[in-house]
Formats: C-alpha cells, structure tokens, sequence
C-alpha cells in the first residue's frame, strides 16, 4: 500500500502506548506542537495486556490540564487503530490534521513560526 | 427516683409513657416556640427539644429547655457530641439543671456535612455512650470527668437513642445493652415503619432482660403524604420504611393523604403498645406538631395521667 | 505515608502570577509514592505552569529541581548554591506542607505549597488511595480487630456504629464505607465479638493535635 498522509504529522516510535505519559505530551505542546495524538492498538488487543487503556487515561489527564492552562483539550487526542490497518492510520492523520488546522496555531509557537504558518494557510 | 422528673414518675407509676418533639426555630422568636408549645400542652408527658437536628443552625436547645420550663412545660433536653467537647457538655449539663431542665437524651448527632454549615469543624470528643456515662457519673458520684467534687448535684433522667434498623441488626440489641451499661434510664427509639423488625428487636432485647433494665419508647413519625413517605425511604440514612405504607397513601387521594398518615400513626401506636417490653411512645410529628392532639386522642393516650 | 495532591493549576496560577523566575522543588518522600509531587509532577507542573504563562504573554522561568526529602534540614541545605544569586522570586513546594516550612525557616525567599496535604493514608489500587489514621498519638486499633473508628468513623465513635449506618455504608456518603459496620464483621470472623460487649472508655485526647504542637526527642539517636 502506498498511502499518503499529511507531511505535517510526524511520528514518534513508542513500544506500546502505555510508555507514553503525560510529561511527554505536554512537553510536544509546550515546545510549540499545534496539536499531539497517540496511536495506540485497538482496545482489548494491547499486546502488553492493557498500554493502550493507561495511555487513554493519561491523554484524558492532559486534555485536564491544557483546559486549566487556558489551551483547547482537542489539540490532544488518543487514537485506536490496529497495526495493519494502514488507511485507517491515514485517516486519522488527516482527521487529527485538519481538527488542529482549524484551531490554528498553537499561541505557544514563535510568532514568526505563526505568520508564516498563517501565510501558508491562506 | 433518680431524678424525679415528670417522664420518670409517668414510668415509675406504671403508665405508659407519651413524649413529643419540637424542633426550635431557625431564628431568635420566642412566639414560634409558644404556639408548638401550645400543641403539645397537656397532652404528652415530656417534650424533647432538638440540638440543632440535620446539623441545622437552630435556637439553642438549653434556652429552648428554659423557656418550655417557664412555660410550665417538661422538657427533654437533647444534646448531640457534634458541637461540644467534654469541657462544654458538663458545663451546659450543669447549667441546664440548674435552670430547672431534668431530663438530658444523649445523642451522636448527625453529622456537620448535612446541614447548612457544612465547611464547620466538628468536635465528637467523647461519643453518645460516652456522653451517657458523663451524666451518670456527675449523678450518681457528684463529680466531673475529671474527679472534682461537684458544688451541687444535677440529678438528670438519662435518655439514649436507639436505632434497631440500622446494620448491622445483629449488633443493635448489643449497642442497646451497651447504652444500658452507661447509664441510660430510657430509650426513645428511631422511627419505626417496619414492625415485624422491630418487633424482633424486642423480642431479643425482652429475652435478654433489658426492658427490666430501661423504659423504652417507640419512635412514630407520622407520614404527612405520599413524598414524605418515599423521602423518609430514600434519604434518611438507617430508616426502613415499608412499601406497604407508600403503597397505601399511594391509593388515597392526595387531600385524604394526611388523614391516611395520621390513621396509620394511630395503627402503629396499637401495634407498639402490644409488644412486651415497650412503655411509651416518642411522637416525633416534624413539623406537624398541631396534629399531635388528634393523634394521641385517637390513639386513646388522653388524657396523660397527673403524677407526683 | 502521608497523602497529598496537587492544588488546581488555576489556584497555583494566581499565586505565581506576579513572578519571573520560580524553583519548583519536588520531594521523593511519601508525596512521590502517592504521585504528587515527586520528580515526575515536578515536570509536569513545571511544564504546564510554562505553557499557561507563555500564552498569556508573560513568560515563567520554571526551574525543576528534586531533593531526597524536604522534611530533613541535610537535604533542604541543599538548596542552597541554587538559591544563591539566581534570581528566583519565590520556591514552589511540590512536598506535603513540612517541606515549605523547612525551606521558609531556612531561606528568606517566599515558599508556596503546590500540594495539599490531606490525609495519613495508603493505596487501596493505583491511583486510589484512603485515609487510614488521623495521628491522635496513642493508637487503640488492636480494640477494633485493627481498624481504626478515629479516622474511618465519620463521626469518630469508639462505640459505634451510629444510626445510620446502612448496608455498609456510612450516613455522610455512600462512598464511605461504616468502619464499624466492618469492625463488627471482623470481630465476627475472628470470634472476638465479645470485646466490643463493654462500654469504650472516653479516650485521653491529649497525646494528640488537641495536646498542642507534638514533638519526639529521642536522646539516642542524637548526633
């Protein structure tokens, strides 16, 4: 299969999604990252017994903590997509993609980084 | 005689005893207590006064006592362990009696988180088998907790709830005991709806000698409509009100409601008066203190007879 | 240990509001067991407070630093090359509220508390923890089949349970189990039942809060 997804989305390798923690998703955010998922296994078929499940709960806390610190809680999201399934991976890059377009930049981001980004966009 | 309070003699003398409730205002009117007052006048042998009843900010209990007692009345002064430690307990003990109050129920309290204060601190120094065993021993051996010497005596009827549906079941005549132990001369019960639970509550407790040991009165709160019945079913923690009952103020209509509930308080008071062992009932119509006449009429309770 | 968690962001938010420059200092104690404030909130909070200030345009200098324990002077000492000419307005404490105290008595920069304290406790699962004893200084469980009434009774009864205990639970919310309604079970299973036949005496409050500040001298151990 060869399918495309956004060129913006860019992929940090986990060995199970139950590694991923709270620091790193904020720290993908505080650095300027319009917006952070993560792409774990299909519920109930974790091949660590329930990753996938903790790195729900911790995506949950994030979107806690964002909407404390006055940023939109949809610039994080958990995903479940099973390891074969390729355009569903895609999908999700899009749809992932464009939820964030629409929220625009991240304020976080250099301002420079941003009107460039927005130039792009119109 | 241990205190010679009117409720004392009204047991001592062998009748069945009768004490009703009133619950004081939320606010500083003394015309409030005298028209409940007024209801209850003549027609029950003691009035208890509630301590801040649902954790609730209301007229203190003591002045309450004072003023019934003014009135010509017999209080029962209710004290919870809630708001008081053992400095201030004994204290207003003292003073209660030396304004004339006799007879002193000793309760837990229901707690702070209830009532309209809940951000207060609470205290429950000693708890309500302890409060009990603090009234005996300023009684019975004229001193504090702390072996002082009284300079006078209160010589206080000692009362203690009892709740026989709270769980475990098991342990409830057990407490009862207990209570007896520390002093307690007489019991008022909690609201009774399930008689055949509380019957076999008596039961055990006749068996196991207690009714020798204290008098003990069964608590009736009339249901004043079909909400009230399914409030007390569902919100009021330890209370076990029957379907049956729901189910008959269900079938009336809702302006008979209230004569439904006072038939089935008249019902309950019979059926109390037949189980061995139960020497009063405790009247708690909240907030409908007007019907208690017609209750106590009906029931056959009038009128109290005079003691001395 | 003794159980914290973390005050809400907004709460932490207002009190930093006017500073640069702050050293948030974690604990790896008991905060860090119960996951509160040890290295891993440390960054957390660390980040967050970052992030919020940088959207609001006033940017927050957060340094994160962990020591040993708060609640021992030989490691609060260790603060002390850090806070020396770095311009810090204030310490953040992310340790239960000994740990400010240590670092008020021995810096004069202000402290704040990024936890609150709540109670003596253990984990009943991950991420679930109960309060367990309430530190009145002269412990009576074995009375109660080892369970305490002080802490775990809502209403501290020593002969409970109370009017409103039903089907195990206690009158102030069904999330609360009736210590005594398990006291009772467990004298039952142990065949003890008997012990809770006499009257509890009126307990001597004095060795606990109600004695005044506490405190342990022991000669032995003195340097």
């Amino acid at each position: 299969m060869r399918l495309n997804y956004p060129p913006n989305v860019r992929i940090v390798n986990v060995p199970c999604t139950g590694r991923v923690d709270v620091i790193h998703l904020l720290r993908a955010i505080e650095t300027g990252a319009d917006g952070v998922y993560v792409a774990g296994c299909m519920e109930g078929e974790c091949h660590f017994r329930n990753g996938n499940i903790k790195a729900k709960r911790r995506v949950l806390a994030v979107k806690k903590i964002l909407q404390e610190v006055g940023l939109e809680p949809e610039r994080v999201e958990m995903f479940n997509v099973s390891a074969s399934d390729g355009p569903r991976f895609a999908a999700i890059a899009r749809e992932m993609t464009e939820r964030v377009r629409a929220l625009g930049p991240s304020p976080l981001r250099d301002p420079e980084v941003c009107a460039a980004w927005m130039e792009a966009a119109q | 005689m241990k205190a010679g309070s009117n409720l004392e003699k009204v047991f001592t003398q062998g009748h069945f005893a009768v004490t009703g409730e009133l619950g004081p205002p939320r606010g500083a009117s003394v015309e409030v207590i005298e028209k409940k007052a007024g209801y209850l006048r003549g027609v029950v042998d003691s009035i208890n006064v509630t301590d801040n009843q649902t954790s609730v900010v209301r007229m203190s209990s003591v002045a309450v006592c004072k003023l019934l007692v003014d009135m010509g009345l017999e209080p029962n002064l209710q004290m919870v362990c809630r708001d008081r430690n053992r400095i201030a307990m004994q204290s207003d003990l003292l003073g209660a009696y030396a304004l004339g109050i006799r007879n002193v129920l000793c309760l837990s309290g229901d707690h702070n988180r209830f009532g309209d204060h809940p951000q207060s601190k609470n205290v429950f120094d000693v708890d309500s088998m302890q409060l009990i065993s603090i009234v005996k021993k300023l009684r019975d051996e004229g001193k504090m907790l702390s072996g002082q010497e009284l300079e006078g005596v209160p010589k206080f009827f000692i009362g203690a709830a009892a709740n026989p549906f709270g769980d475990p079941f098991e342990f409830r005549v057990t407490r009862l005991a207990k209570k007896i132990d520390a002093g307690a001369d007489f019991i008022q019960t909690q609201c009774i709806y399930n008689m055949e639970k509380f019957r076999k509550y008596m039961h055990i407790a006749h068996e196991e000698g207690l009714t020798e040991k204290c008098y003990i009165m069964a608590g009736i709160t009339p249901l004043k409509s079909v909400g009230m019945a399914r409030y007390m079913a569902n919100f009021v923690p330890g209370l076990d009100v029957p379907d049956y009952y729901i189910n008959r103020l269900k079938g009336v209509d809702k302006k008979k409601q209230a004569d439904e509930g006072i038939k089935i308080a008249v019902e309950q008071i019979q059926e109390v008066r037949e189980i061995p062992g139960v020497k009063g009932i405790h009247l708690m119509a909240i907030e409908w203190e007007h019907k208690v006449p017609e209750i106590l009429q009906a029931a056959g309770l009038l009128p109290r007879p005079s003691v001395n | 240990m003794v159980v914290a968690e973390r005050k809400p962001i907004e709460e932490i938010l207002a009190m930093v509001a006017d500073f640069k420059k702050v050293l948030l200092v974690g604990c790896k104690g008991c905060v860090t067991v119960c996951c509160a404030g040890g290295t891993k909130e440390v960054g957390i909070l660390g980040s967050a407070l970052r992030i919020a200030r940088k959207k609001q345009g006033n940017p927050l200098e957060v340094v994160e630093h962990t020591l040993e324990r708060q609640c021992d002077p030989e490691y609060v000492d260790q603060l002390a090359p850090m806070l020396a000419g770095n311009g810090f307005d204030a310490v953040l404490s992310m340790a239960c509220s000994v740990g400010p105290q240590f670092i008020a008595k021995k810096y004069t920069i202000p402290v704040y508390p990024m936890l609150n304290t709540t109670f003596i406790g253990g984990a009943l699962e991950h991420g679930v923890w109960a309060e367990f004893c309430q530190s009145c200084g002269n412990c009576i469980i074995h009375n109660f089949g080892g369970l305490c009434p002080i802490a775990r009774c809502s209403k501290s009864l020593m002969n409970g349970p109370c009017g409103g205990s039903a089907n195990k639970k206690c009158e102030v919310s069904p999330e609360i189990d009736c210590i005594w309604h398990l006291i009772y079970d467990r004298m039952v299973e142990l065949g003890q039942l008997e012990k809770l036949r006499p009257v509890f005496p009126i307990k001597d409050w004095s060795t606990s809060r109600d004695g005044g500040p506490r405190k342990i001298v022991r000669e032995d151990l003195k340097l």
